[in-house]
């Protein structure tokens, strides 16, 4: 079978600098797949471009079979492969409720999406204590759960993370991977950003790790925690 | 049960006697005020039209747009272009003002199209270009070929006028005159009220929700599955078309319309009625566009009341007009930042997050 995201010598370029010089990843259905790399090595870049937030300039994606390559956003979420953004963008000004809704945008199944809302109320209680709360009120910590919760909305199989652990305490970063396994185990497959390396690769199944717009090794999660260049590199040992 | 009863039938008192007001004002405006505030009222509701097509680009979708009135004259010049005996062509109305809205809709995405990308300051100064580059082409499209008659104007437009029925003639009922200002100010009304209507649907429309979402944040308004572009160009396609239907009414209520009419000082205006009223909500724009265009009419009697009180006019009631402008611009942004009556989820964007969740609990 082959995998559900499937990206062959994937180039992405911001005028004439290259931030993603030619990538392979795949992200097999069901999985929880992390990619890993300091500042400024072309992460954001290429979860962007695979989202059809940016133009790739060369290279070529697959989802579910389909080529979809330069296909915008709102496109793919439609296919059913959302992102949250980095930084979390929620949507400060309205309330987690409406939120929601908007993460519902593209469905109109009125029933069905009351329910979703309910679904994920349970899945995050704290959002449901402050559904009528404006979410630029929210913390950091509540927020990354309202983003998250908010792309589920749209019924996602593949979701796309961007830094869910930026500028959060540690602790709240704990349980935002526990509510990233929580997501996967529903059967969404995952594929996430971390500066985070130690966390990210100990939640996930495997790992890429970028460095400078390429990536430079891949493998099981468990074999590159082991590894001592990524234990040097990206695990301060 | 009962309750909810009791309710509707106070709301259709209220809408039944709103209806009456709204029939009986200009009659009773006549006979106290005199005719020339029926005419006023008339332009006001004229206003209302743009300000609430002018609310759906900046109050819903967030575009700051300094060349709105660009619409309004591309609306006016489409049916003084083809109701007048500039080309000698008399069109019915019927077909001219939805033209005049489709061409002005035209316009919209023409002006939506290369801005997509920018916003804030930069759309405001692109917008504000297009406005003026639209009145310039109007001043001097009389060479080589006398499109528009330049800055002389378009002169002796056809009234509003359908099967021997002409807006422009004073029709007597037992010696109960209805006069043409009545008779447009009954044809704005009805045009008001349309708008206002569409205007409250957007809102609540899906495609409400995404112009809130883009104005929000563009990029997570994407990340929802917003077509941001195609929904970016709709808002400036659907404020075009309330502007051009406005300006053919306006057309055929003035007769004659010149570039004048069409200058950057109106585009300010029309987004100061959307500021001042209360920006995404229709209620304050309302409010706005209406308060806009009487308050300067009301201080013109400053300068015969100065007269007759201090024997002299002391100041101009010209130039007081833009002083106490100024003063209320300046007054509001200082204690009603939000306007008026400001909607809600603009209210928690300009006043800030922390006042309204203690207002609102």
């Amino acid at each position: 079978m082959p995998p559900l995201l499937e990206v062959r010598g994937l180039k992405v370029a911001y005028g004439g600098i290259n931030a993603v010089k030619g990538i392979d990843l795949d992200v097999g259905a069901g999985e929880l797949v992390a990619l890993i790399g300091a500042n400024g090595a072309g992460k954001t870049t290429t979860l962007k471009a695979l989202a059809g937030l940016l133009k790739p300039a060369a290279g070529s994606v697959r989802y579910d079979g389909h080529d979809v390559t330069g296909t915008p956003a709102f496109e793919l979420v439609r296919r059913g492969l959302a992102l949250v953004p980095e930084g979390r963008g929620v949507f400060a000004r309205l309330t987690v409720a409406e939120n929601l809704a908007m993460g519902a945008y593209i469905r109109d199944d009125k029933a069905a999406i009351a329910a979703d809302c309910e679904h994920a109320y349970a899945t995050f209680p704290r959002l449901a204590e402050r559904r009528s709360q404006l979410a630029g009120t929210l913390s950091g910590g509540e927020q990354q759960m309202l983003a998250i919760a908010r792309a589920l909305m749209c019924k996602p199989r593949l979701l796309l993370l961007d830094e869910p652990s930026m500028g959060l305490a540690p602790i709240v970063v704990q349980k935002i991977f526990e509510t990233i396994r929580a997501v996967a185990r529903e059967g969404v497959t995952l594929l996430l950003i971390e500066q985070n390396a130690r966390l990210a690769l100990q939640t996930c199944d495997r790992g890429y790790v970028m460095e400078s717009g390429l990536i430079t090794l891949s493998g099981e999660a468990k074999a590159l925690l082991d590894n001592p260049d990524v234990r040097r590199a990206y695990l301060g040992e | 049960m009962s309750t909810l009863k009791a309710f509707d039938s106070a709301r259709w008192v209220k809408i039944a006697l709103l209806c009456v007001v709204l029939v009986a004002l200009p009659f009773v405006i006549d006979a106290t005020l005199g005719r020339a505030w029926v005419r006023i009222i008339d332009v006001a509701l004229l206003f209302v039209m743009l300000a609430l097509g002018l609310n759906i680009v900046v109050g819903y979708a967030g575009l700051l747009d300094l060349g709105y009135i660009a619409f309004f004259a591309v609306g006016a010049y489409c049916y003084a272009l083809l109701a007048s005996p500039q080309f000698g062509i008399h069109g019915s109305f019927l077909v001219l003002l939805p033209l005049g809205a489709m061409v002005a809709a035209v316009f919209g995405i023409i002006l939506g199209a290369p801005t997509l990308k920018l916003r804030g300051d930069y759309l405001a100064i692109v917008t504000l270009g297009f406005g003026e580059i639209i009145r310039i082409f109007l001043n001097n499209l009389n060479r080589p070929f006398n499109l528009t008659n330049g800055p002389q104007g378009i002169t002796l437009i056809d009234p509003l006028q359908a099967g021997g029925i002409s807006l422009s003639k004073t029709y007597t009922y037992d010696g109960f005159a209805i006069a043409p200002v009545h008779l447009y100010y009954f044809v704005f009304l009805a045009c008001a009220l349309l708008t206002i209507f569409i205007s409250l649907r957007l809102e609540n429309s899906r495609i409400g929700r995404a112009w809130v979402a883009i104005r929000e944040d563009e990029l997570a308004a994407s990340a929802m599955g917003i077509n941001t572009r195609n929904v970016k160009l709709l808002a400036f396609a659907m404020g075009a078309t309330f502007g051009g239907v406005a300006g053919g009414l306006f057309a055929s209520f003035q007769g004659f319309i010149s570039p004048e009419s069409f200058t950057l000082l109106d585009s300010v205006m029309v987004l100061c009625m959307v500021v001042l009223g209360g920006m995404g909500n229709v209620r304050g724009v309302v409010l706005g566009a209406i308060l806009l265009t009487a308050l300067p009419e009301a201080l013109r009697y400053i300068g015969p009341l100065q007269q007759q009180w201090l024997g002299r006019v002391f100041i101009d009631p010209s130039d007081l007009r833009m002083l106490l402008f100024g003063l209320a611009l300046v007054l509001m942004m200082l204690f009603r930042p939000a306007g008026l009556w400001p909607s809600k989820t603009r209210q928690r964007e300009l006043i800030g997050i922390d006042a309204t969740e203690k207002a609102g609990g």
